[in-house]
């Protein structure tokens, strides 16, 4: 029997499997409680002790997307009977569909100024980062120390300001005003990572292709950004991630317009009794965008997260 | 091809002096050599040429014109990076092609070019793999390929072979200098490897601290040493440095060590106070019949030759002789230089004092 110092036993293999399949499901199942209630009914959705097993329900998605009202005689008389899946289940609740609700457009704002912000913040870090990577730039250490700096005070220490700042200017409750806002904020993350990333790339790689006869731009942009793309999709990632679920900021800055899906979910609660399968079909809807980026961009996160940790 | 001159070129960083005021001229289809210990400056001169470092003064000359403000895009040049630099995200072929592409070329001809280019470096079969996989050879053979696959004015190659394994270099180093023959192009090569920089060098420029210390042809620099700093760099073991007091003057041809009297080239030159005397190892030949002693101390047996290290009045020396001699430690032995080859060197300076000998190799250097 031989034993190598750097390969893992089958005992040690078996535990940390079932250790990781542990964390998995601790750390899902509030996500899959948020996916489950979505689904229920809301009597299901408040019993005691909660229901895991029910009959599942589109009334949650239903009421998310619409507004309604509570129907008279009259009304039901004029709507005549009821077409569609929809209907049928707001009627069996003595209501009619008046309209859409804004969840739709909340969401899109979300879209635009999450992706907004993590493309502005992906271009200017990017930028930034080669220039403090290659470049003699006076002041480096400190310019990069205060740029990170700006990462160490809670966002709500300048919320007051940065309202005031946004009236004057007439950013409030705009999508630029957003954007403009997550992309300072994210940045100092963007450039610290994206400078990680670009110091390991060699400058002999960028200093090949000046001989071959491209122009610095053209370097940086054939011969720096592919072998950057690990880094820039896992540092966009956390951008997106950050830009999505910001709710402090979105609150304060915004109200009609320009309001993020994070600040309207809780306000579901409130329009027509606690409706918690339509929170939770928010949440849950809210959670599919960002899930989706980042399993198109996993193998560069995985990668990313490792980079630089080995010399090769 | 071209010419290479590089005129009063000084590099420095911030209060770092890199490079101190270097002249030489490296003649049209040369293989060139600029060799020199760690941290003399020898790759900085090169980055100079390349323009991958612009000079703090100083005028660099390729082919007639004056570049040494311009860019390396604009100097149509190669250069072949120690660690290869192949993109990494782009295969083989499209590694040799990309310089070609940049210049506009059309796809078919580039194809061409390339193919033909694969043929001469015999990595046909590896154009369409990516680089990642390739083996260390077969990776400076790509990037052989990129740098020779435009014909430029000059190819730099900065310690090309110092990423391959021993045996791997001695092959590769044939390879390129077969391919320097049947291309005839200009090349300075960066190397910290005497020997290598001897057996493939047409020229060899020695430097160190910043400055150039002798340039010149390899039998010159090795037989002549214009100082004590490129007597001990070049060979193995190093020229053996004899080091005594007196006063030597222009026209003498002897010196007096301990109590013997030798004989060396005529001086041209004169000098007083700690002088050294100079001698390759395969020059010092064991003789009974020597008056200057020496005790060994120690041999190293080498097939063909041994060297052996003996304690004489004037320091510890090497000498080289044929491994048939039967040596012992601890014997006493005397001595004998060939007087054709001394070369006595003022210490205080370190530079070699002019005779008759090496007044042709001293003078143009």
């Amino acid at each position: 029997m031989s034993f190598s110092a750097t390969e893992p036993t089958r005992g040690t293999k078996w535990f940390a499997g079932i250790a990781v399949v542990l964390y998995a499901i601790i750390t899902l199942i509030p996500l899959l409680w948020i996916v489950a209630t979505g689904f229920k009914s809301p009597a299901d959705s408040i019993s005691y002790p909660p229901v895991v097993v029910f009959e599942p329900s589109l009334e949650g998605y239903v009421n998310l997307f619409t507004a309604r009202t509570r129907a008279t005689e009259d009304m039901l008389e004029a709507a005549g009977p009821a077409v569609t899946w929809y209907d049928k289940i707001t009627r069996n609740r003595g209501t009619i569909i008046s309209g859409p609700s804004r969840y739709g457009e909340r969401f899109m704002n979300s879209i635009i100024i999450g992706f907004g912000s993590t493309l502005l913040c992906m271009i200017l870090g990017t930028a930034a980062a080669y220039a403090f990577s290659r470049f003699k730039v006076p002041l480096k250490d400190d310019l990069l120390f205060f740029i990170l700096s700006t990462r160490m005070m809670p966002p709500i220490a300048v919320a007051i300001p940065i309202f005031l700042m946004f009236r004057n200017l007439g950013l409030n409750d705009t999508h630029l005003g957003m954007i403009l806002l997550y992309t300072a904020v994210n940045l100092s993350l963007s450039v610290w990572l994206l400078k990680g990333f670009i110091d390991e790339i060699p400058i002999e790689y960028e200093e090949a292709a000046l001989i071959d006869g491209y122009t610095r731009f053209q370097a940086f942009y054939k011969v720096v950004l592919p072998q950057a793309a690990t880094g820039i999709a896992s540092t966009a990632i956390f951008c997106l991630i950050f830009a999505w679920n910001e709710y402090a900021f979105a609150v304060l800055l915004t109200s009609g317009t320009a309001q993020t899906a994070p600040p309207f979910i809780p306000t579901i609660i409130g329009t027509s009794g606690k409706d918690w399968p339509a929170v939770a079909a928010g949440a849950t809807i809210f959670l599919v965008p960002v899930m989706v980026f980042t399993i198109l961009l996993r193998k560069h996160l995985l990668r990313g997260i490792t980079f630089g940790a080995v010399r090769k | 091809m071209a010419q290479i001159r590089i005129e009063n070129v000084r590099k420095d960083f911030g209060s770092f002096n890199a490079v101190k005021s270097s002249t030489f001229t490296i003649e049209d289809g040369e293989f060139f050599m600029l060799l020199g210990p760690s941290g003399c400056g020898k790759t900085t001169t090169l980055r100079m040429m390349a323009g991958l470092e612009l000079p703090t003064s100083g005028e660099i000359y390729i082919d007639g014109e004056e570049v040494g403000q311009k860019p390396a895009s604009q100097r149509d040049i190669a250069f072949v990076f120690q660690m290869f630099a192949l993109y990494p995200h782009m295969n083989v072929g499209r590694n040799i092609s990309y310089p070609l592409l940049c210049q506009g070329m059309p796809k078919a001809q580039v194809r061409k070019k390339v193919g033909e280019i694969a043929e001469i470096l015999g990595i046909t079969k590896i154009l369409k793999k990516p680089v990642s996989g390739l083996s260390g050879g077969d990776r400076q053979r790509v990037a052989l390929g990129r740098a020779i696959v435009r014909d430029p004015k000059a190819f730099f190659m900065d310690e090309p072979l110092g990423a391959l394994d021993a045996e791997f270099r001695e092959h590769m180093s044939e390879e390129l200098r077969a391919l320097h023959d049947r291309m005839n192009a200009t090349t300075v090569y960066v190397t910290h490897d005497q020997l290598e920089a001897m057996q493939m060098g047409d020229k060899i420029v020695v430097m160190n601290h910043g400055s150039v210390e002798q340039f010149g042809v390899p039998q010159e620099i090795y037989e002549w040493p214009a100082t004590k700093f490129v007597a001990q760099f070049i060979g193995s073991p190093c020229m053996n440095f004899l080091e005594f007091k007196g006063k030597v003057a222009g026209g003498q041809a002897s010196v007096q060590l301990d109590n013997a009297v030798f004989k060396i080239p005529e001086l041209l030159d004169g000098a007083s106070g700690d002088l050294t005397f100079g001698v390759r190892p395969e020059h010092v030949h064991l003789d009974d019949a020597g008056s200057y002693r020496g005790k060994v101390v120690a041999t190293e047996y080498l097939g063909t030759t041994q060297i052996i290290t003996l304690d004489t009045p004037n320091g510890q020396i090497k000498a080289r002789e044929a491994s048939l001699k039967n040596v012992a430690v601890g014997e006493q032995t005397g001595l004998r230089f060939d007087a054709r080859t001394v070369t006595i060197f003022d210490a205080s300076t370190g530079r070699a004092l002019r005779s008759h000998a090496n007044q042709g190799v001293l003078t143009h250097g």
